[in-house]
């Protein structure tokens, strides 16, 4: 047995090792990134990796894996889930035959997503179990309860952890001696792998069924377990997730309190949780995100008539938005039990200077940035709309750049830039999107502006990797998670094939034939792309730098027009910082007084 | 033992392998131990911080409100951010040179830290002030600091850890070739954690 000191997503990786998986596919995003990348880098001889284009082929390919008898596991964040619903609705009604487990990391706050979803909604609308982990320990645990019992009732489940229990760290311990279990392979059946309308049908009655038998069978599981004090004073606390770690922190000097785990969201334990209810006046329910276990919680006191108020969300107890704490937690149980609240945040202070605050800005020398700014110099005195996507090049919205002004999800900007391309016809309208964004949602919306004669000019931001979640490779890049080299996806041959009509590469670094691309192009009806190709900074190391001469006049134009973080002002000289200047040399085209000159680094 | 360890400074600080070095000695010496990081979009640039929780009785990854035993800043402006984290007679341990807002040029505030500075020295009487430039000159590189403060945070024996037991550490989890001038350096920090000691 080895110990290892990890992070919730690693412990994750081991667990479904130690299971047994094959097939391991996903796409990268915060927090579910280090699970696939945690896998890579352990020994995984005989398992079939990759970072798939999205979300939606990661399931996919899992699923066929699956049917073939072999384990499977699928990764990516809330959202991802979104791209991914699709087979995985249609997916519960078939099943699988070896185990499934799809990790969904949720985000309260939320802290680097669009949306506070709850991806137990998602397990309790596909009518599949999920698995709610309150620590990294649980959750190394959980994946391997989860592939057992997807083998055993042949159902995808999911594993749904948040955000603080995929970065906490935390001891594991376990056998290094694992491989991928073997299976007989794929056995034709058209009656069972087929989805018609009366497979779906009959499973649908089966699947309830089996819901039923789930639920008792998680009335015993060791994760939906009573806490702290029997003798509870006709109150109970129940808490699911990381809300459970929280709320285990008030009974250290609490002990009289009873909290119960709810570690299974879906099928909710109804047994297990009426014969607490039975014996209480009240309870009182801590979860993030959306009140799922509260709901349950009501409905099982409806359902078998007891006299028991259930307090949560719903009553306004606990806050339907933002991640909770040990401190809420404490501050909402103190409330519900009755107890003072002792004040356990000593810093108040009316005079704490005020703080500079550090917001996310495109990195020094980023090639995003001259992509930007040569579409706003060349649109300067026209109408223009520019729809923004995911990824590092949101950050383009902030001052003094301010083009961003539409982000919506995956893929959105292509296809946002055409509905305000047809309701206005004066400006022009630009998407712009990343590589990896491009192969995972972007060309559908390129064929569907062809299709319906949209006028619009698609920036792709080619920086030859997925730079946002840390780098990961993707098609455009050659490289994959099976450790190959492989022929690069060109996106020139892709816009071609499309059917794209102009189609012109720019180099972000050179202002004046980038703004000279983007004027002829805004010219021309139809749909065109714009390639703007340079590698992101943090993946090239540079040999060069710009200083900033004595023909300075300090008027700031540099600063006020780029907002490069690597020219500053020093006593009130404009400088440039020479840590952090990767030698791009953009701020240099834009002087007017031609005093920032490229060096040399040594 | 329950020790609550918050390390906080500006992405590309050396915050990570600081945090890591206390945890792995904590455990070393028989300690259970939890610990969180700032992970995202906030790394660029941004503040980062790592939650080191050590006892049996940590189960949220975070430092709850009001529980910091001891707090390593690598910036004065993060040292009084999080300051929540702090319990009213904890220690703090910050370095005295500022890490300017890469908006800086744009807002021009005139932030440099002084004022920081001041202002945990006025609430906190357990503040000990390291200036990062003076004692990383010997080493060439800023990138040193982060083994820098823990040597001095282990000197004024507020650490919670033995000196020998983090060099153990260092010698495991460091790079080889760095393993040398990382113990010196963190020798180096030892003694400053020594002297401040005794200079007050
Ligand atoms: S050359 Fe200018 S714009 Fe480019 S990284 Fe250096 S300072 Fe920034
Ligand atoms: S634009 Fe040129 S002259 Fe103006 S502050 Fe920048 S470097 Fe100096």
């Amino acid at each position: 047995m080895k110990k290892e000191y990890v992070m919730g997503n690693s412990a994750i990786a081991i667990g479904a090792l130690c299971s047994g998986v094959k097939m391991v596919a996903g796409y990268p995003g915060t927090p579910s990134t280090e699970i696939i990348e945690t896998i890579f880098h352990v020994p995984h001889e005989g398992v079939h990796l990759e970072w798939s284009v999205n979300e939606k082929a990661a399931m996919e390919v899992c699923a066929s894996a699956s049917y073939a008898g072999f384990r499977s596991l699928v990764t990516m964040k809330q959202v991802g889930l979104n791209v991914a619903s699709d087979p995985l609705l249609s997916l519960a009604y078939v099943g699988v035959k070896g185990g499934m487990v799809i990790v969904v990391a949720d985000d309260p706050g939320p802290i680097s997503s669009q949306t506070e979803q709850d991806t137990r909604r998602f397990a309790q609308f596909a009518r599949i179990p999920v698995f709610d982990p309150a620590s990294p320990e649980q959750a190394f645990e959980m994946v391997q309860d989860a592939f057992a019992l997807s083998e055993k009732y042949h159902t995808p489940v999911i594993l749904r952890p948040t955000t603080r229990v995929c970065h906490g760290y935390a001891t594991i311990e376990f056998d290094e001696s694992y491989a991928p279990k073997d299976a007989e392979g794929f056995i034709k059946d058209s009656s069972r792998w087929v989805i018609f309308p009366k497979l779906s049908a009959r499973n649908h009655e089966l699947i309830e069924k089996r819901n039923a038998v789930l639920a008792a069978e998680f009335s015993t599981y060791r994760f939906n377990t009573v806490w702290g004090s029997a003798n509870h004073g006709h109150r109970a606390v129940f808490a699911s997730g990381i809300s459970f770690s929280y709320a285990r922190e008030y009974l250290n000097e609490h002990q009289d309190v009873t909290l119960v785990q709810v570690g299974t969201a879906f099928p909710f334990p109804q047994d297990f949780a009426k014969k607490i209810l039975e014996d209480c006046e009240e309870v009182l329910c801590l979860e993030e995100l959306s009140p799922l276990v509260e709901e349950a919680l009501l409905q099982t006191a409806g359902r078998y008539q007891l006299k028991v108020r259930i307090r949560g969300k719903l009553t306004g107890d606990v806050p339907h938005a933002g991640e909770l704490s040990v401190n809420l937690c404490a501050k909402i149980l103190d409330s519900f039990f009755g107890t003072e609240h002792r004040q356990e945040v000593p810093f108040v202070s009316d005079d704490v200077p005020p703080l500079p605050v550090r917001p996310p800005v495109l990195c020094s020398g980023c090639p995003h940035r001259g992509a930007f700014y040569a579409v706003k110099v060349a649109m300067r005195k026209k109408k223009a709309y520019y729809c923004g996507d995911i990824g590092c090049y949101t950050l383009g919205n902030a001052q003094p750049l301010d083009m961003v002004d539409t982000c919506l999800c995956m893929g959105a900007g292509i296809t946002m830039s055409q509905g305000l391309c047809h309701v206005d016809s004066e400006a022009v309208s630009f998407a712009f999107i990343g590589d990896s964004t491009f192969f995972a949602s972007g060309i559908t919306g390129i064929v569907n502006a062809i299709y319906n004669e949209a006028n619009i000019i698609v920036c792709i931001l080619d920086n030859a990797t997925t730079a946002m979640t840390g780098h990961q490779p993707h098609p455009g890049t050659g490289f994959n998670l099976m450790g190959r080299y492989v022929d690069k996806l060109s996106i020139e041959k892709v816009l071609e094939g499309l059917g794209v009509q102009k189609i012109v590469l720019a180099d972000p670094a050179n202002l004046k034939a980038s703004v000279a691309a983007v004027k002829e192009c805004a010219k021309l009806k139809g749909v065109k792309a714009i390639i703007f190709r340079s590698p992101c900074v943090s993946i090239v190391k540079s040999v060069d730098k710009c200083v900033i001469t004595d023909k300075c006049k300090d008027c700031g134009i540099c600063i006020k027009q780029l907002g490069c973080p690597a020219v500053i002002t020093r006593k009130d000289r404009t400088v440039i910082d020479e840590s952090l200047c990767v030698g791009c040399s953009l701020c240099a085209q834009i002087c007017p007084y031609k005093a920032i000159e490229k060096v040399k680094h040594e | 033992m329950n020790r609550n360890i918050l390390v906080c400074g500006v992405g590309g600080q050396g915050t990570v392998l600081c945090s890591r070095l206390i945890a792995s000695a904590f455990m070393a010496e028989g300690e259970q131990v939890h610990s969180a990081e700032t992970i995202g979009m906030a790394q660029r640039g941004g503040s980062v911080t790592s939650h080191i929780r050590v006892g049996a009785g940590a189960f949220s990854p975070l430092i709850p409100d009001g529980r910091g035993d001891l707090i390593l800043a690598f910036e004065p402006a993060e040292a009084v951010r999080n300051l929540n984290y702090l319990k009213p007679d904890g220690i703090v341990i910050v370095n005295s040179q500022p890490v300017k807002p890469v908006t800086e040029s744009l807002r021009k505030t005139g932030y440099d830290g002084t004022q920081m500075l001041s202002f945990l020295q006025e609430h906190y009487h357990k503040t000990y002030v390291v200036d990062s430039h003076e004692v990383c000159r010997q080493f060439g590189s800023l990138k040193f600091f982060n083994i820098i403060i823990l040597g001095v945070a282990c000197g004024l024996g507020v650490l919670g850890v033995g000196k020998d037991t983090v060099v153990a550490e260092i010698e495991k989890i460091v790079k080889e070739k760095f393993v040398e001038v990382n113990k010196k350096a963190f020798a180096a920090g030892f003694l400053l954690g020594e002297h401040y000691v005794t200079d007050r």
